[in-house]
């Protein structure tokens, strides 16, 4: 086989798992699981990947908005003190998956400088923004209420849910300031000791 | 079939409307409108653009139609994500509305379901603003609100809520829309029911727990008289999206120019 068609051969599968991927696990996740709700997302390197790629790996999950003055610094914070709570290897096995409920305004840029003023673990932490279309879905199966101000601004409220690899809610935190919520932490680490 | 004849027959069902009234939507023209939630400045009307509104909530027999042609939303094919156990299970059998009354708004359906079945007719669910706008009408009035006749009357429907079967949909009055059981009936699901953050009162002024809300200051309920609509918004962002009641059922809205599939 000549280069050209490899290449081509090639192509063409790697088009065709990027079709199928997000369809294939979604029959395979349990019926409670977040990850079936059909969302797109473009993370802050401009990648496009389906919510149910997040699967796979213990998350933590909130929502924010970028421009978000007060409240959603301290929404950042706060998942890095309950990853400060872990030891090194517990770590090492978390993810992170911050969704943008401004997908107007939170483009890959904004959120990549976002990233990098917080300082975030970029190997573990992903910032995104869902389609338009998808944002209230993704909302209603984390159970973030949010509402866009006629100014432009929102209201959120905070929560951080705790997801495992299969998507199945294991455990919510609103408390953003001080010490993280010891329950919360412990299921966590719970989650991380899980085969 | 022939493209030409298709498009003839599209046209005609765009034309119906104009032979007689549409009997499905209800035109409901735009307005300036004052929220029980704050949505902006104090004293400002928010702006409610026109729309199209079903005229009755959607009954059983309706939804059943649509869970026959999708069978994913049919009862023990959707996973719990989407509708929780209780999803239509007041039919007998999952395409058997059995004892359910065929004309009785459906309930028991989650915020999903009632969104696929209002994406299926080519529509969505009302706003709470478009909601809240229509629900403010009476048989002669956009805005019956300060009427104290017309709180009576709906808070009178509110202490029986939650007894006995359903009532057919199209029992009530129309309003001056042409819009029937917004009161009166059964609860209603819209798209952002979970945008409805209220603060009621001013006891959680200074309680830590307001820092649940991010943001520009939360919401708060400004007509507080209004008990009835209050109600709602305290009912609806209570709720899980895959949660289901007896009482709570919905109808779709659609944009002005969006066709019947």
């Amino acid at each position: 086989m000549n280069r050209f068609l490899a290449t081509l051969l090639a192509t063409a599968l790697a088009l065709l798992a990027l079709l199928a991927a997000p369809r294939a696990p979604a029959e395979e996740l349990p019926g409670d699981s977040v990850y079936r709700i059909p969302a797109r997302l473009t993370d802050s390197t401009d990648r496009e990947f389906h919510f149910a790629e997040a699967a796979g790996q213990v998350r933590l999950v909130s929502m924010f908005y970028a421009n978000c003055g007060y409240v959603c610094p301290m929404l950042i914070e706060q998942v890095r003190r309950v990853e400060s709570s872990l030891d090194d290897a517990e770590r090492a096995r978390l993810r992170v998956l911050m969704i943008s409920i401004d997908p107007e305004r939170d483009t890959p840029e904004v959120l990549a400088a976002l990233a990098a003023r917080r300082k975030v673990d970029a190997a573990r932490w992903t910032l995104a923004r869902p389609a338009p279309d998808d944002l209230r879905k993704l909302a209603a199966a984390l159970d973030v209420q949010y509402r866009k101000l006629d100014d432009g601004e929102f209201n959120h409220s905070s929560v951080i849910s705790l997801i495992d690899a299969q998507g199945r809610v294991l455990a919510r935190t609103s408390r953003l300031s001080g010490a993280p919520d010891a329950e919360f932490v412990a299921a966590v680490r719970k989650a991380l000791a899980a085969p | 079939m022939s493209r030409g004849l298709a498009l003839l027959l599209v046209l005609a069902a765009g034309i119906a409307p104009a032979a007689g009234r549409d009997a499905i939507w209800a035109e409901v023209p735009g307005g300036g409108f004052s929220s029980v939630l704050a949505l902006g400045q104090p004293g400002v009307e928010s702006r409610v653009e026109a729309f199209a509104l079903m005229r009755r909530p959607v009954s059983n027999a309706q939804f059943l139609e649509f869970v026959r042609t999708h069978p994913d939303w049919q009862r023990g094919a959707t996973p719990e994500v989407f509708a929780d156990g209780q999803y239509l299970s007041h039919w007998t059998q999952p395409l058997d509305l059995g004892e359910a009354g065929a004309n009785a708004p459906v309930t028991r359906v989650s915020w999903f379901a009632a969104s696929a079945y209002c994406e299926a007719q080519g529509g969505r669910l009302p706003t709470w603003l478009e909601w809240e706008y229509v629900a403010a009408s009476d048989e002669t009035r956009r805005d019956a609100r300060q009427d104290p006749a017309w709180r009576e009357r709906i808070l009178g429907w509110y202490s029986r809520t939650g007894g006995s079967a359903l009532p057919e949909v199209g029992q009530t009055p129309e309003n001056i829309y042409g819009v029937q059981d917004v009161h009166g009936l059964v609860w209603e699901w819209v798209e952002d029911f979970n945008a409805l953050m209220i603060s009621a009162d001013n006891r959680e002024q200074g309680d830590p727990d307001l820092l649940r809300f991010c943001g520009a200051g939360s919401l708060s309920a400004s007509d507080r008289d209004n008990y009835a609509i209050l109600m709602r918004t305290a009912m609806l962002s209570a709720l899980r999206a895959n949660a289901t009641t007896r009482n709570l059922g919905f109808r779709c809205a659609r944009d002005p120019g969006a066709a019947s599939p």
